[in-house]
This record gives structure tokens, C-alpha cells and sequence, in this order.
């Protein structure tokens, strides 16, 4: 316990009833969640950095360092925007404020959301609660590690390749990655911006949708958003009858995938078959072969030109030199870690004269193809099951000097975020004592049916998922 | 020796007058304060995003149109990477391989007849930031101590329209521009003013022997500040393209800046490698898509185009005549007058100067009283003609009693007067008979004073000249 409430198994639902009803004043909700932070965040580095109590009408939420705050730092967790302080909020931090939530923080990030681990943050890696010598995932670990240590409500992350979804599961939280378009981009540092997408992090499917509903919709200022085309329902059935879930042959086939989670995986497809599912398998054949090299051109191409921006001449870091050209060069060069430098020069390489149509283009084209076979399969299926990531929580230091490795963490992830759909991790068990995700893709601004599946797997399995070693 | 054609394609940058900028909502506008007009958009800000002008996207439509281009159902903005102070974001968008505006004409009108230029493509981009290099010799970053950027402009609307290889002389090309800023002007989408840099012309200027079907190396001139100075570029590289082939040389690919003062072209440094600007298409931006109703909406709103009067008034007068009366909105007035009875010449002259003089507003004039003026001009007396413009714009106004003052041309009246001079000048009537027979303005002259200016000249100069006769 930490001062009024148990912030450790406290739901975002549970904690708007307290404010509600006036047990808890939003002031005291948020001192206590600082109090949980200066306990346990020492050990887990959740956050970069937190911020006192504003006067905010209802509960905290922690924020992802690549989401603009205005008059507070965003780093995006590279050193190369240290000192930044935005003028402005992000769309989605105002939504939050206009919904009266109070920021509690800012957390950690792999540097511009380019990792699996949060290993590649510039300010050190976060650990995961349920096992601190191991990482939280990434890109959004902080966010995962707050919202699984009790740090946080819930929070918001963004998800380009898995970073929403993987470090969910890894830390036994519900994360949705919404349809692309249905949440703004305004004021998210942009890693690539085709996929970018920003999701929330809960600890149940129906925080996970409430806050959804709060940061949906049409921005004027993003006009690649569009309005929802339903409202968000908060689900309440136990039941699935008549959903039809398909199981895709060749994401089960992954010899990455570990024992471990592909028992727990094969039990949540038991148990949805139980809940009145009716499953099938399904083929998606170029999405899992053709998916990640896809991913490795389109992505590190729109972030070679999305990082250019960061030249030193208008804010974040200088490092000067004689001439305008060595200022750059050398500002880029003490200020991007190596994952940065490393997917620019992929970038650079995809869209250069002579190997754009080999590279970009082509992988524009598989994209294209990606969407379709995700369209098909849909005419068949509600909703697509795979679990979220091949392996549990995996030791701090085990694949960050193997980048191939570390892509590899988001082979089950990358292929509907390519097809821009939706897609839920909930937790559906353990392997080794370390959470397991179920990942729900669905059909492009299906999200209510994943809330749907999501929140009926939830009440079924009833999971403790805090961690053990914190209960 | 073999006849060359110069072979001349144009690159025109035109800055829309919307009163936001290209994809954020700061003004467009000269003269505030150094970085007042900007935003987190266009000062490239992390999160920032895009969200392009309705209005100039109207606009280049707009445009295309009136240049007789397809307008394209759906054109593609574009990322086009490089690295600069003025670049706040490391890229500018610009449509690139799928443009709003493709395949277009202008007619220009020439002596020889008319002659169609192709216009490749009309595309929207964003203008870029503007950049003071503080010390160096030469203004540019190379050598500078520091440079200063001013965000103002970065992100201002632009419209780029590149033209077949079409013209083949400088005169040409000035004639395409000026018809071509007319065009933008009276489509209200810009002031085009090259000193403003609101217009702006690159020129790739080549030969080839007469005939040739084939194009040589063109090379590119920069930084002409007027249509005059456009003209005198390319002359001047036409000129030395003909002599480097001509000495059996090769003319090779670089870029001119042409100097306003000495008129001379000159070599920019070449670079050591090519520029790859890795464009793709920009991710933060829907493709622009206009409706057909739009575009029907937008046709159906063109005004009757300059290109296109130009060519009705100079079946009537010469090209310099017809440019003069469109380019200063004044044909419609001329064709009316004409309409109503008018001589061409006579009208077109009395409209480009005397009326345009008298500040008389076009628009306000009665071609039907202006005609009877121009008809009767030589008959009245040239204060009265002046008086009478200078009242013309006036509402009700009527020429009648202006007409009722004619010369004095009736030589029963005037041949007395006539007589008169002769005798009281009997020296210079010596003079003239002995062969001097410019003295004959002198006897006109005289005549003209002693009527104080009533008489018509004509019949005055008829009257002396029959007069002095042996």
C-alpha cells in the first residue's frame, strides 16, 4: 500500500469511482502514485521524469517520452533532444487534460521508439517489474514497467512495430495499437510516420478502451485521422457465441516462438473455444514471410528522413563546429545513439537513386499485398489470435549487441501494423513465472470486437497480474 | 556556317498570395519581424505535422486550368530530402512524380503567327526559409561566419511550372513570361513580381544547328531579376553556346547566375557529387484528390484569358499594342470602343496613353462617348480632347459638347489669316520659295497662334502650302 490506495492493483475504472465519489481528491491520487514512483522507480527507471500534482479534475496518466508536453521536456529518449521543451501539447496530451487526467510523467523510451527493450534509451534501460534483470520490452517499456509496478493508472505509449503491444505483454498489461488514422499523430516525435501510431496501456481491456474513447477521433491538425466510424463500447459480455477467430498457420509455425508461450498460447485458444468461439486456421503467408524485411525498408526510410530534422539549429542539442556542415554532422554524431545512425543509413540506402524502386518501392508494393491477404482473411474472421511476442521477458543485455535478434522480438506485431489494423494484447498466462500476451488483430476500426474478445479471455482466466514479487 | 536555334525551356516559381502558409495557419507576408510568422509546423518542430491549404491547392488547380493542363484526380506530395538552414524540417514537400497540373499549352502570339508552348507540369511545394550569411566574400554559406534564417517564408505557398523546350528565342520567352504573369495575376492567385521574388525564372537554355531535331547539352541560368534581364541571359549564353560549338568545343552542363550589373554569366562552383534528393511519398499527407465538381466549379469561374485576347486584339494591331492593352487591363475597353465605331490604331493609342494619363478609371468610361472622341480627335483642338478624357470617367459623362468645339477647319474662315501671315513674313516667304521649304511649319505655325489653336492643322498646312505655291 502506498498511502490512500493500493496502487499496485488499482484499475484506471476503479480509481475514476474513487475521484467520483470523492473518497480520493485527484490531488491525493496523485501524490500517492508519486509516492509508488519514488518507492520502486528507483529499480525499474519507469520514468525519466515526473511532474507534481496541476490542479487536474480526475486521475493520472503516465506519458511516453515521444509525446509532446508543453513546458515539460520530451526527449523521445535520445540525447539529442535533451533540454527540449515543447510549446505546445500533442493532441492527444490535450485530449488527456481536457479529460481532466493530470500527467503524471514522462517515460522511457528506447531512443525514438527504435528498439524492443528500452535498452536503446540514451538515459539507461528500464527493468521489468516481475523480474528487474530482465527488460520491460520497448519501445514503450516505460510505460509497461509503470503500469504493471503499480506507477501509473495507465498510460500511453506509441506503436510502430510492436512498441505498445510486445512491452504489454512482457509486463502482463492490456496495450491496443489502434487503426492507423484513429488516433492524431500531432505532436508525437515521429519515428515513421506510415506506421506510428499512438496506443493506450491499462491494466484491463476496459481501461485500455476508456481511454481510447477519451484520445480517438478525427484531428484536425493529423489529416491522416479520420472520426471513428462507432462509438467505443466498454465490453461487458463473458461470452463470445458466433465469433469467429482465425489461428494464421504460419505465425504458430514460428520456430521462435518458445514452448512456454505457445502452451499458454494454445490454451487461450481452448479457452476462447470454450467462451463459444468458433476458431479455424487461417493462411497469411506473405505477412509472415514477407513482413519484416517490408517493415526494415518502409521504416527505417521514413525515420532517415523524419531524424533529419534534428540539425541543432533550432532546438535540443549543438555540438558547434567551423562550418554549418560540421555543426550538423557532429551534432548528429554525439547526439543519436547507434540505433538511430543505423536506421538512417538503412533509410538513406532504401531511398537513394538506383535501389529506391529495388528497395522502397518494392516494399510500398508488399505493403499493398500485406493489406489485401489481411483483408481476405477478414472476410472469414472477426478477429485474427497469435500470441503477442515468441518469448517472455528475455535478460537485460541478452540481444543488444544482435540487432537481428532484437527485430526478431517483433516478427508476431510488425505484419498488421504494416496493414494499419488494430491489434490487442491481453495477457492469457505465464511461462517461467514471466507474463504471456495474447495478441487480437482485427479488421481495420474493429476495435470493439477486440475489446469485446479481449475483456471476455480477461474475466475468464482471472489472472493475478501483479507482480509476484511485489505483492 | 550552319544557322543555330536556341532551344529554351523555363522554370517558373510562383508564390501564391493565401493569406496562411502552404501546411500550417501562419500569415504569409513580407516585411514583419525576423521569425514572428511561425509555428511548430514551420519551423519543423518534433510532432509537428502538415495539414495542407485548401485554398492553394483551389489555386493550382485553378491555374492548370487556365494553362489548358489535365488536372490530375489525384496528385502526390512528395518528400525532398537534403540538408540546409532554410529547410526546417530536412526535407520540403513538393508534389514530384504526380503532380496536380500535366500536359498544358499557352498560346504565345507572335509576328510570325501563333505559337503553342507546352507547359510539362504545374505543381504545389512549400518555399523554404531565407538565409543571411554573415561574412564571407561571397554571401553564400561557403565561407560565412555565421548565418541568420529568417523562418518567415519557410513553408509560404509555391506553385512551379516548367515548360516544354518549346521557345526558341529570348524575345519569346519574354513574351511567354509576360503573358504568363498576366495570366497569374488576373487569376488573383498572385502579384508575380519578380523583384519581390513572388515570381522567380530559371531559364535551360541549349542550341542545335537549324533543323535539328535533336537537343544538346542546355545549361541553367539563375537569379534574373526582370524579363528584361531574362532576355539579355539567355542572349548572352546563346551567344556562347554558338561559340563554343562553332570553335569545336563542347558545351558542357552547368549552372549561370547572370549579373544584373555587367550582364555576364557566371560558372556556379560544380559539385563533386550529384544531388539525390531521395524523395518518396510524404506519409503525413493524404493524396490530394480534387472532386470533379470542384474542378468543373473552378473552369466554370476562368475568366476569358490574356493568351487568348491577346490573340483577338492583334488581328486588329501589332503585339506590342495588343500586350500593352491586356497586360494593363484595358482590351475590353478598346473592343467596346471599336465596337462602337472607333478606328483600332486610333483607339488602341488614345487608350494606352492619353486616357491611362489622365487617370481616368477604365472601367468607368462610355466606349460609345470615348469613340466619338477618338473618331473626332483631329478635329477638335488637342486642349479640348485633353479636358474632355480628363472628364470622361465622370458619371453621365457626355462628349457632345466637346464635338461641338471643332477646329476651325472651314477655309473661308481661315483664308484671311492665312493671307495675313504671308504678308506680314515676306522675308521667309522668299526664303521658301528659294527652296527652304521647311519653313513651312513656321507659316502653320503662325497661323495656329493667331487662331489660338482652334484651326485644324491640316487645313492650315493645305491652306500655306497652295498659298507659297510659285
Amino acid at each position: 500500500m502506498s498511502g490512500v490506495v493500493d496502487t499496485l492493483r488499482l484499475t484506471a475504472e476503479e480509481a475514476l469511482a474513487l475521484v467520483e465519489r470523492g473518497d480520493v481528491s485527484p490531488a491525493e491520487l496523485h501524490a500517492a502514485y508519486l509516492d509508488a514512483i519514488g518507492e520502486r522507480d528507483a529499480e525499474l527507471h519507469a520514468y525519466l521524469r515526473t511532474v507534481e500534482y496541476d490542479g487536474a479534475t480526475s486521475i493520472p496518466i503516465a506519458l511516453k517520452d515521444v509525446i509532446s508536453t508543453k513546458g515539460l521536456e520530451t526527449t523521445a529518449g535520445s540525447r539529442i533532444l535533451e533540454g527540449y521543451v515543447p510549446v505546445f501539447d500533442a493532441t492527444v496530451t490535450s485530449r488527456c487534460r481536457q479529460a481532466g487526467l493530470s500527467v503524471l510523467g514522462k517515460t522511457n523510451t528506447d531512443e525514438f521508439a527504435m528498439g524492443s527493450s528500452t535498452e536503446n534509451s540514451a538515459y539507461g534501460p528500464s527493468r521489468n517489474p516481475w523480474d528487474p534483470a530482465r527488460v520491460p520490452g520497448g519501445s514503450g517499456g516505460g510505460t509497461a514497467a509503470a503500469v504493471s509496478a503499480g506507477l501509473a493508472p495507465w498510460g500511453l505509449g506509441s506503436d510502430t512495430g510492436g512498441s505498445v503491444k510486445q512491452p504489454s505483454a512482457l509486463c502482463g498489461n492490456v496495450g491496443l495499437r489502434p487503426t492507423y488514422g484513429t488516433v492524431s499523430r500531432y505532436g508525437i516525435v515521429a519515428f515513421a510516420s506510415s506506421l506510428d501510431q499512438v496506443g493506450p496501456v491499462a491494466k484491463t481491456v476496459r481501461d485500455v478502451a476508456l481511454l481510447y474513447r477519451i484520445v480517438s477521433g478525427r484531428d484536425p491538425a493529423d489529416s491522416t485521422t479520420v472520426e471513428l466510424s462507432e462509438p467505443v463500447e466498454l465490453p461487458t459480455s463473458e461470452r463470445l457465441d458466433g465469433l469467429r477467430v482465425g489461428v494464421p498457420r504460419q505465425a504458430v509455425a514460428l520456430e521462435a516462438i518458445e514452448p512456454g508461450v505457445r502452451a499458454a498460447f494454445h490454451s487461450s485458444l481452448a479457452l476462447l473455444g470454450e467462451l463459444g468461439a468458433e476458431l479455424d486456421e487461417c493462411d497469411l503467408p506473405l505477412s509472415f514471410d514477407y513482413g519484416m524485411p517490408c517493415y526494415y525498408l518502409i521504416a527505417p526510410a521514413e525515420a532517415s528522413s523524419n531524424l533529419a530534422r534534428y540539425d541543432g539549429v533550432r532546438y535540443g542539442r549543438r555540438s558547434d563546429g567551423a562550418t554549418y556542415r560540421e555543426t550538423v554532422e557532429r551534432t548528429r554524431d554525439d547526439g543519436f545513439g547507434d540505433e538511430p545512425k543505423r536506421r538512417i543509413m538503412l533509410g538513406t540506402y532504401a531511398l537513394s537513386a538506383g535501389y529506391y524502386d529495388a528497395y522502397y518501392g518494392q516494399a510500398q508494393k508488399v505493403r499493398t499485398l500485406l493489406v489485401r491477404e489481411h483483408a481476405a482473411a477478414f472476410e472469414r474472421f472477426d478477429v485474427l489470435a497469435t500470441p503477442t511476442s515468441p518469448t517472455v521477458a528475455f535478460p537485460l543485455g541478452d540481444k543488444a549487441a544482435d540487432p537481428l535478434a532484437m527485430y526478431a522480438c517483433d516478427l508476431l506485431t510488425i505484419p498488421s501494423c504494416l496493414a494499419g489494423l488494430p491489434g490487442l494484447s491481453v495477457p492469457c498466462g505465464f511461462s517461467e513465472g514471466l507474463p504471456v500476451g495474447l495478441q487480437l488483430v482485427g479488421p481495420q476500426f474493429g476495435e470493439n470486437a477486440l475489446f469485446r474478445a479481449g475483456h471476455a479471455v480477461e474475466r475468464a482466466l482471472e489472472l493475478d497480474l501483479v507482480p509476484e514479487r511485489l505483492r | 556556317m550552319s544557322t543555330w536555334e536556341p532551344v529554351i525551356g523555363l522554370e517558373i516559381h510562383v508564390q501564391l498570395k493565401t493569406r496562411t502558409k502552404m501546411f500550417c495557419r501562419c500569415r504569409v507576408g513580407f516585411g514583419a519581424e525576423e521569425n514572428s510568422q511561425t509555428c511548430p509546423v514551420c519551423l519543423g518542430f518534433p510532432g509537428a505535422l502538415p495539414v495542407p491549404n485548401r485554398t492553394a491547392i483551389e489555386w493550382v488547380v485553378k491555374l492548370g486550368l487556365a494553362l489548358g493542363c489535365e488536372i490530375a484526380a489525384r496528385a502526390v506530395f512528395a518528400r525532398k530530402n537534403y540538408f540546409y538552414p532554410d529547410l526546417s524540417k530536412g526535407y520540403q514537400i513538393s508534389q514530384y512524380d504526380l503532380p496536380s497540373c500535366v500536359n498544358g499549352t499557352m498560346i504565345v502570339s507572335l509576328a510570325e503567327g501563333q505559337h503553342e508552348i507546352g507547359i510539362v507540369r504545374a505543381h504545389l511545394e512549400e518555399d523554404a526559409a531565407k538565409n543571411v550569411h554573415v561574412g564571407g566574400r561571397t554571401g553564400r554559406i561557403g565561407g560565412a561566419e555565421y548565418t541568420l534564417v529568417d523562418y518567415n517564408r519557410g513553408g509560404t505557398p509555391l506553385v512551379e511550372i516548367v515548360t516544354a523546350p518549346d521557345l526558341h528565342s529570348a524575345e519569346e520567352a519574354k513574351r511567354f513570361l509576360q503573358l504568363l504573369r498576366q495570366t497569374i495575376v488576373e487569376l488573383g492567385i498572385s502579384d508575380a513580381e519578380m523583384e519581390k521574388g513572388t515570381l522567380r525564372v530559371d531559364a535551360n537554355v541549349s542550341v542545335r544547328p537549324a533543323g535539328s531535331e535533336v537537343l544538346r547539352t542546355r545549361s541553367e541560368i539563375k537569379n534574373m531579376n526582370s524579363f528584361t534581364h531574362i532576355a539579355r541571359g539567355i542572349d548572352a549564353e546563346v551567344a556562347r553556346q554558338i561559340e563554343v560549338w562553332e570553335s569545336g568545343g563542347e558545351v558542357e552542363q552547368h549552372t549561370y547566375d547572370f549579373d544584373v550589373g555587367s550582364g555576364a554569366l557566371t560558372a556556379r562552383r560544380t559539385k563533386e557529387e550529384a544531388d539525390d534528393y531521395r524523395y518518396f511519398p510524404e506519409p503525413d499527407l493524404a493524396p490530394v484528390e480534387p472532386s470533379a465538381e470542384l474542378v468543373d466549379r473552378l473552369r466554370f469561374e476562368l475568366p476569358e484569358l490574356p493568351a487568348a485576347r491577346i490573340a483577338r486584339v492583334m488581328k486588329t494591331l501589332d503585339h506590342d499594342r495588343a500586350l500593352v492593352l491586356v497586360t494593363g487591363g484595358l482590351d475590353r475597353l478598346w473592343e467596346a470602343t471599336v465596337a462602337a465605331g472607333a478606328d483600332g490604331v486610333a483607339a488602341s493609342n488614345v487608350i494606352a496613353n492619353q486616357l491611362v494619363a489622365s487617370g481616368a478609371r477604365p472601367g468607368a468610361v462610355d466606349p460609345t462617348e470615348l469613340a466619338k472622341l477618338v473618331d473626332a480627335r483631329e478635329r477638335i483642338p488637342r486642349a479640348t480632347f485633353a479636358e474632355a478624357l480628363g472628364k470622361i470617367g465622370d458619371h453621365g459623362f457626355s462628349a457632345e459638347p466637346y464635338l461641338a468645339l471643332e477646329s476651325v477647319s472651314d477655309t473661308s474662315e481661315l483664308e484671311p489669316i492665312v493671307d495675313a501671315v504671308i504678308a506680314a513674313n515676306s522675308a521667309q516667304v522668299e526664303q521658301y520659295r528659294g527652296g527652304k521649304e521647311g519653313l513651312l511649319g513656321f507659316f502653320v505655325g503662325q497661323v495656329m497662334k493667331e487662331t489660338k489653336g482652334q484651326a485644324d492643322p491640316r487645313v492650315v498646312n493645305e491652306l500655306v502650302r497652295a498659298r507659297l505655291a510659285p
